[in-house]
């Protein structure tokens, strides 16, 4: 019997220089494992559910970290840990959004280490998948959440293609409202990805969640000046105000101009397996005021088309209601 | 039953079973030297209560493993060991980690603060130990090194943190006895906010 509180023997490997990194991770390629923060990590080499043979912590790749200001924006390094980014007096002032998010994350222990790419490439929380059950994303050919009696309280109402787990990112929908990109580096060079596209649902690829493969590494994150300074509401429903994953999470941001939403950008997280743009909503408020009458004049169409689970119908409402406060704030 | 196998001559075979195993680790960093470049060596130094130790070190052990079962500082507990319970509290570079959720390997050139480095060197306790004593914090005692150790980080950066502060720093250690605000009034007489 293994001991569950110690990891299987593994080799571990420490980069200082993102060109040893990427020659690492194209080297090991499916038997390699990046490792930032560790937080995603330990949990599934500790429980076996997965077991690489080497990893590569990043940490020690000084010229992944910090924030920047850019002509355009600002650049955020992979490895700044999440206290860094919701400390950060520009990020605090101009893309607070961001800074909300950040510090919705886990525990202050968590967000000391956590690192914003960990935070949008982690792995899914579904339960039956984090137990190392043979289910859909885990190559196998059935999903234990979506049956009479699978508990699928915290799983998706829209787009599930047989996975019904949900992101788990606090950060991810804040990054979508904010247009951000991304910037991947591989040996083959450096590709950038908007937000947007970086995650991917089931329907495109069950096994993995963001468009990053084996071999690549989320070096960091850019946000144009586009919303710096926008309007903006933040809230993560979840069952404990610490540690927890979000039920329901809302990042928006808006431009006022002449009393009137000008644009706006409205996202939700935790309501499918990728951070959902609520674009109906958006082009609904086009125009309008940012009251109770505009959100009235909109309610219920977030959660329009939703297909709810057995045990999550109350996603629904919730959705509507961050949308209404979004609105109200 | 073979009669010569004693309890005694059992004991001292193990004994000597360990010995060898423990040699073969000499064996395994020779060869390590063999590996691709950039894998970790196992022997390092570590900084931990400002004394450098050097330990052989695998490399997927948790600094809460090293701490407890190689260095002997077993004040810093075990809970959970999966990051969601905070009684791993320690602090590196005096900002607050989980140690079961930490490689030792990624803190070898960082400065490791646990429970047993607080006090003085004439044994005099720390602050935040003192007024914790004196507010009766802890219940049963298992999440105390946590608390103690999230409490001294806070105080580092917010002397005078007010009680709502203090509740979202200490929030990152569960209590299962539930004395959280008698661990807040312990804070609170740390930072001299109660007489």
């Amino acid at each position: 019997m293994p001991s569950y509180d110690n990891m299987p023997e593994m080799e571990l490997y420490q980069p200082v220089q993102i060109q040893d990194a990427v020659s690492l991770a194209a080297r090991l390629a499916e038997r390699g494992w990046l490792v930032g923060g560790g937080q995603d990590t330990y949990g599934w080499i500790k429980d076996r559910a997965k077991r690489p043979e080497a990893l590569i912590d990043l940490t020690g790749i000084e010229s992944m970290r910090g924030i920047r200001e850019t002509a355009d924006g600002i650049e955020i390094g992979a490895l700044t840990t999440l206290t860094e980014i919701h400390s950060n007096d520009m990020i605090r002032s101009q893309y607070g959004v961001l800074a909300e998010a950040a510090e919705a994350v886990a525990s202050p222990q968590i967000r000391n280490v956590g690192t914003l790419a960990g935070n949008v490439s982690q792995d899914v929380r579904c339960w039956y998948y984090r137990r190392g059950l043979q289910c859909y994303r885990a190559g196998g050919n059935l999903c234990y959440a979506d049956t009479p009696e699978g508990q699928n309280r915290e799983h998706a109402l829209f787009n599930a293609s047989r996975c019904v787990a949900v992101t788990p990112s606090d950060t991810g929908p804040a990054l979508v409202a904010l247009e951000a990109t991304m910037v991947i580096n591989s040996e083959s060079g450096e590709r950038t990805v908007a937000a947007e596209d970086f995650f991917v649902g089931p329907d495109v690829d069950i096994e993995n969640p963001t468009v990053l493969r084996s071999g690549e590494i989320l070096t960091a994150v850019r946000i144009p000046a586009k919303w710096a300074n926008a309007d903006y509401f933040y809230e993560k429903v979840a069952d404990r105000n610490v540690w927890d994953f979000a039920l329901v999470s809302l990042a928006s941001v808006m431009r006022i101009e002449g009393g009137n939403i000008a644009d706006s950008r409205m996202v939700c997280g935790a309501v499918e397996c990728t951070p959902r743009r609520l674009t109906a909503v958006e082009s609904a408020v086009r125009g309008m005021p940012r009251n109770k009458a505009t959100a009235d004049s909109v309610a219920g169409m977030a959660s329009e088309g939703a297909r709810p689970l057995n045990f999550n119908h109350f996603k629904m409402p919730l959705m509507d209601n961050l949308v209404e406060r979004s609105l109200t704030a | 039953m073979n009669a010569k196998l004693t309890r005694r001559r059992f004991i001292k075979g193990v004994i000597f079973v360990g010995a060898a195993a423990s040699s073969g680790a000499g064996f395994y960093l020779a060869s390590a030297a063999n590996r691709p470049a950039g894998g970790v060596e196992r022997l390092i130094t570590l900084n931990i209560n400002g004394r450098s130790r050097r330990v052989d070190v695998m490399p997927q052990e948790t600094l809460a493993h090293t701490l407890r079962y190689k260095l002997g500082l077993t004040g810093t507990k075990l809970g959970c060991n999966r990051g969601e319970c905070g009684a791993c509290t320690v602090l590196i570079d005096d900002v607050t980690n989980y140690a079961c959720s930490t490689l030792t390997h990624m803190v070898k050139s960082r400065q490791v603060t646990t429970v047993e480095g607080l006090r003085a060197a004439d044994g005099t306790l720390h602050p935040v130990q003192q007024a914790f004593i004196e507010e009766l914090s802890p219940q049963c005692g298992f999440c105390t090194p946590g608390q103690i150790m999230a409490t001294v980080s806070l105080l580092k950066s917010n002397p005078r943190p007010s009680r709502d502060e203090a509740r979202k720093a200490l929030s990152g250690n569960l209590c299962r006895c539930g004395a959280y605000d008698h661990y807040l009034n312990g804070v609170m007489r740390a930072s001299g906010q109660l007489s």
